[in-house]
This record gives C-alpha cells, structure tokens and sequence, in this order.
C-alpha cells in the first residue's frame, strides 16, 4: 500500500518527529446548528440596532451618568451590604449545616427550626421587621443575665441603622440558604473520608475542618457563585428601609431628571459589570477546590489561548522544518 | 490459652483481648459472642465468607463501631470505655480519639484524602494530631515512603497513583503515627491482581518488624506464610482459630473446610 505512495517515508519521519498527523476527515455535516446559528445572529443584531437607535436609552446620558460620583457611592453601598451579607450567610450557614448534622439532638433542633423559619419568611418581610426592631423589643435593649441584672444597655435606634438592618436581615437570611447548600456538600464526601482521619486520631471538629469541608467545597462552591450574585442584586431590597444603594441612588436620579431608562441602564451595566467579575472568580475558586479530583487541572481560558497558538505555531515549523530536511 | 498458638512468640504480652463480643445492626446480629486475643508481634489473621462478620469486629477494635456486649482491650485499656469503681463510663470523644492514635486502620478502598498529596496525606495527622512540627513530619514522611517503596511519588495526589500504590501510602500514612498496632481490613481486595504483590511485601516487611497486626483476608498465601494464627469466621463467631499453617493446611470443622475448598 505505501510502495506506490512517494511520501510515505517522509509521512512516517514526520510522525515520529512530531507524532501522527491528525485525522483528516470529512465533517458530519450539521445544519441545525448552522440555521440556529444565524437565527440567533438575527437577534442579537436587531436587539443592538434597537439599541443603537432608540433614542430612549440616552446614550450619551448614560455615559456622563455611570461614573457619576452618587453612583459611585451607590455601588460601595450595594458591594459593602452584598459583601456582608454573604459573610454572615456564609459562616452562619457552616455553621447550622454542622450544627444540622451534629449527634447533638439540640443544636440539630436549633439548626432545623432557624432555617424553617428564615427560609419560610419573605426576605422582604425580614427587612421591614429588622428595620422596626425598636419597635419589637423596646428602644432600650439590655444585657445581662436572662430574667436578672443587666449589665449594659444599647440603643436600638442608634445601633440598627437602616444599612445595619439591611446587612442582618439579608445575612441571617442567607445563613438560612447557604446551610443547605453546604449540608448537602459535607454529606456528598464519602464517609470513609471521616473514618479513616477517625482512625489516624483526629477529634470531630478538625475531620470536619481539615478533611470533610475542603472536599465538600467542590459541591457547595457552584451554589454558592449563585447565591453571591443573586445576593448583589437582592441587595437592591435594602433601597426599601431608604439605604441608599445601587438601585436607590438610580431610583433618586430619575426624580431629580425626570429621565427613567439611562438611569436604569446605568444601573444595569453596573450589575452586569460585577457578576461578570464574581463569574470570573468563582472559576478561579472551582480550580482551586478541584486540586486532586482530576489527573490534570483544565488550563484557564487564558492558558489555552497561549498553548494553542503555541501548539499551531510549533507545529508548523517543526513540519516544515523535517520536510525540509527530508527533501 | 492461646500462648501455644504463637510459636515463635509464646509469653509474649497480650496485645488485644477481645471478650465474648456482641454486636447487631439493628435487628441483624453480626457478631455473636467472639472472643480473641493477639499478643504483641503477633500477625492474627481473619478469614472467613463475605458478610461474616470480619470487618466489623476489625472496626469495634478502634471504636468505629460500638459493641452491644463484651469487652475489648487494647494494651490493657478497655476500648471506649473507661472502668472506675465497678462501673464503666463512656469515653469521651478526646479520649477516644487519643485511643486511636496508637492503632493504625488501612481499608480495603485506601480512603486517602484526594484533595492532598501522598506526602501531605502522610503528615496530615503527625501534625495535626501530635503537634509535630512541619519540618519533622516531612523528613519522617519521606523515611515511611521510602519504606513502602514510593519515595517518588510524594507530590501525587491519590487519583495519580494506581490502586496497588494508593494502598501503600495509606498504610505509611497509618505508620506515621507510630502505631502499636494495626488493622488492615480487606487491604488487597480492591487491588488489581498484579498489584497485589506490592502491597503483601510491605505488609510482611512490616510483621517481620514486629509489628502486631490483625489481617482481614482473602489472600491464603499470605495467610499461612506471614500469619501466625488464623481465625476462621462464619455467622458473626469464630468457628476455628489457631496456628496459621494448620488452620489452613488441616482445618477441623466441616465449615473451615468448606470455605478454605472454594478459595483456594
Ligand atoms: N453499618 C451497618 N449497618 C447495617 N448493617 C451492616 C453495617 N455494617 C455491616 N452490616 C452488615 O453486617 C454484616 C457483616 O458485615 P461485615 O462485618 O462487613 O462482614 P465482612 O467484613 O465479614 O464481609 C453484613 O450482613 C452487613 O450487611
Ligand atoms: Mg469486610
């Protein structure tokens, strides 16, 4: 088959060299794809025609308007209370999913009635009623021995401020949420995970610690991207106790300019802007936790940019380089 | 009483009693009264059909699971319990965890910690649990894998190395503690057959050191040659227990034999 075939020395040196050639065949040919493909390219050209030229969306408003100094503050607000938030959400949720999970039938019972009621409540309703605390439990708050001597005294209205009340509302909220989400990590690692740190001499809380909870990220991390996305935009919720956050500071702007759509594309781009970086990061975070699951890592976007064209380029030259030899 | 069936090590200090022991999972009872005792050095091997009753007796040695009845002691020390005054009080989880410490377990699916290397799996517990520092602990780790044949494979998380490896850095990782004993159930099962030679090596390595053992296995060879004694388990008791060569070259009971006929 290869005496009457010239090149079939130099095909075989090649191959060696730089190993086989890849397969050249012809492709299935797929043409759903390719008139779904166009259908959608129709789309995305009549929606940015649209946006182009309807006049509505105040372009050149939204450009003077986006770096706008009360914007700015804006979005510190909505970044501080959706940073917060999630921080209380995040440990307080470790720590009801452990306390769920834990041979203590009373923490279990606490853990189980605190995420039935937080999760059965609106967060809206939450907010209003952390909002009207001092109205709950009096102006004056003390503590100090249940039913006895009180030791200190705080001010409710002085100490819940609407941004405080809105970062507790939404945190303690959060915890609710995130303990199921890192319940259902812990019981994904295999128990044979605990047994056999068990049996090397390590104590309950270092197993959960050291060994159950860093295997149980690669299930609770995905979820959890979501909940801090959805959080920064939950956190436009906190405009209704009057904390001036993102959508508020909009919501303000359209009064005073009496102009409502730039506003709200300001405040849109905003949002798309920081869940494009937290989609980003949680990449990153997923990589980190995948350590050990995989016999390889997967490059990053950005690695297999770099090989690729390495790859393309080294290839090239070393064939054209043997062929040369070869002639 | 079972001083005769070492013969190489006859007075030897009993390392394990275990007592008339009971256990059921629920209303299955899967160990019905099973008494044992291994001395120090001494390589106890326990065989038996799937379901007898190995591997739970195996996990009640270092309190993975709890008996119903009878007593365990290792070393003189009741396993999870303490004895004062006539009566027993639970151990507390601190304790129990200490108990631990010197009774290394290697299992049939190796339970290494995937997100850590074979090096960091090794000194996870010296550090962690016997405050050593990082430094030593790694030195020490190297010296354990080099024992078991792996010096090069410390960076290699456990999904890099085969079954038969993965096997040896569990049981450097059981070593690192510096066990005085160590319970291996089941170790070679989950083994491709080429694989499980490595892993007999080390652990006959490791019982000509004098280390005491207590085997569950399928592997009859290993049994007669590396074995001191042998029990044989059926239906959660121990039908025939004695030297290791005669067990297996002239088992008595009609079950034993029924059993030894099928593996071989
Ligand atoms: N945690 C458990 N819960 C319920 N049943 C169990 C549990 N562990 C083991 N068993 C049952 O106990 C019996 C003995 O199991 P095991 O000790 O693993 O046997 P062996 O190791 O000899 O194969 C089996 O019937 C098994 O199904
Ligand atoms: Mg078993």
């Amino acid at each position: 088959m290869t005496d009457n075939n010239p090149t079939a020395g130099a095909d075989d040196a090649l191959a060696a060299a730089i190993g086989p050639a890849p397969i050249r065949a012809v492709r299935v040919r797929r043409p759903g794809r390719w008139i779904s493909a166009i259908i959608l390219l129709l789309f995305v050209a009549m929606f940015a025609h649209m946006l182009v030229t309807n006049k509505n969306f105040g372009w050149d408003l939204v450009r003077q308007w986006l770096f706008w100094h009360t914007i700015i503050q804006a979005i510190w607000v909505t970044l501080e209370l959706t940073v917060y938030a999630m921080v209380i959400g995040i440990v307080g949720g470790v720590l009801l999913a452990v306390m769920r999970l834990s041979s203590n039938p009373v923490s279990a019972t606490a853990a189980w009635l605190y995420t039935w009621f937080f999760r059965g409540t609106p967060v809206l309703v939450q907010l209003l009623f952390w909002n009207n605390i001092a109205a709950l439990v009096g102006q004056q708050v003390g503590f100090g021995v249940p039913f006895g001597p009180q030791f200190f005294h705080l001010d409710t209205n002085s100490t819940i401020t609407a941004f405080t009340a809105a970062v507790l509302a939404l945190g303690l909220n959060e915890a609710a949420y995130m303990s199921e989400i890192v319940r259902a990590g812990i019981l994904s690692v295999d128990e044979g995970q605990s047994e056999a740190a068990a049996s090397l001499g390590m104590r309950r809380s270092k197993i959960m610690r050291r060994i159950v909870l860093p295997q149980a990220m690669r299930v609770i991390i995905p979820p959890t991207g979501n909940e801090v996305i959805s959080m920064l935009k939950t956190s436009s919720l906190a405009s209704v106790i009057g904390v001036v956050e993102l959508t508020d500071a909009s919501e303000s702007a359209i009064h005073l300019y009496f102009k409502a759509i730039p506003f709200y594309v300001v405040a849109s781009l905003w949002y798309l802007f920081f869940t494009t970086v937290l989609s980003i990061g949680q990449y990153y975070i997923e990589r980190h936790y995948a350590r050990g699951s995989t016999r390889n890592l997967p490059p990053t976007p950005f690695q297999k940019l770099l090989r690729a064209n390495l790859l393309f380029r080294t290839r090239r030259s070393r064939a054209a380089e043997i062929r040369e030899t070869l002639r | 009483m079972t001083a005769d069936l070492v013969p190489d090590a006859p007075s030897n200090a009993v390392a394990v009693e275990i007592d008339k022991v009971y256990k059921s999972f629920g209303r299955l009872p899967v160990l019905r009264g099973v008494s044992m005792t291994v001395r120090e050095g001494e390589v106890a091997c326990l065989i038996g059909p799937s379901g007898s009753g190995k591997s739970t007796l195996l996990r009640c040695v270092n309190h993975l699971e709890k008996v119903d009845a009878g007593r365990i002691s290792v070393h003189d020390r009741l396993v999870g319990y303490h004895h004062k005054n006539d009566r027993l009080y639970e151990m507390h989880d601190r304790d129990v965890a200490r108990q631990r410490r010197t009774i290394g377990m290697v299992f049939q699916r190796f339970n290494l910690f995937p997100h850590m290397t074979a090096l960091e799996n090794i000194i996870e517990a010296p550090i962690q649990v016997l405050g050593k520092s990082k430094g030593v602990a790694i030195a020490e780790a190297r010296e354990h894998l080099e024992q078991v044949g792996l010096s090069d494979k410390a960076g290699n998380y456990p999904t890099q190395l085969s079954g038969g490896q993965q096997q040896r850095v569990a049981i450097a990782r059981a070593l690192a503690m510096q066990p005085a004993l160590m319970l291996f159930d089941e170790p070679t099962s989950a083994l491709d057959p080429e694989l499980v030679g490595d892993v007999l090596a080390v652990m006959r390595q490791l019982a000509e050191s004098g280390m005491t053992m207590i085997v569950v296995t399928h592997e009859m060879g290993f049994a007669r040659d590396v074995g001191d004694t042998v029990a044989f388990m059926d239906g959660g008791i121990i039908v025939e227990h004695g030297d290791a060569r005669q067990v297996i070259a002239e088992p008595q009971h009609a079950r034993t034999q029924a059993f030894l006929a099928k593996v071989r």
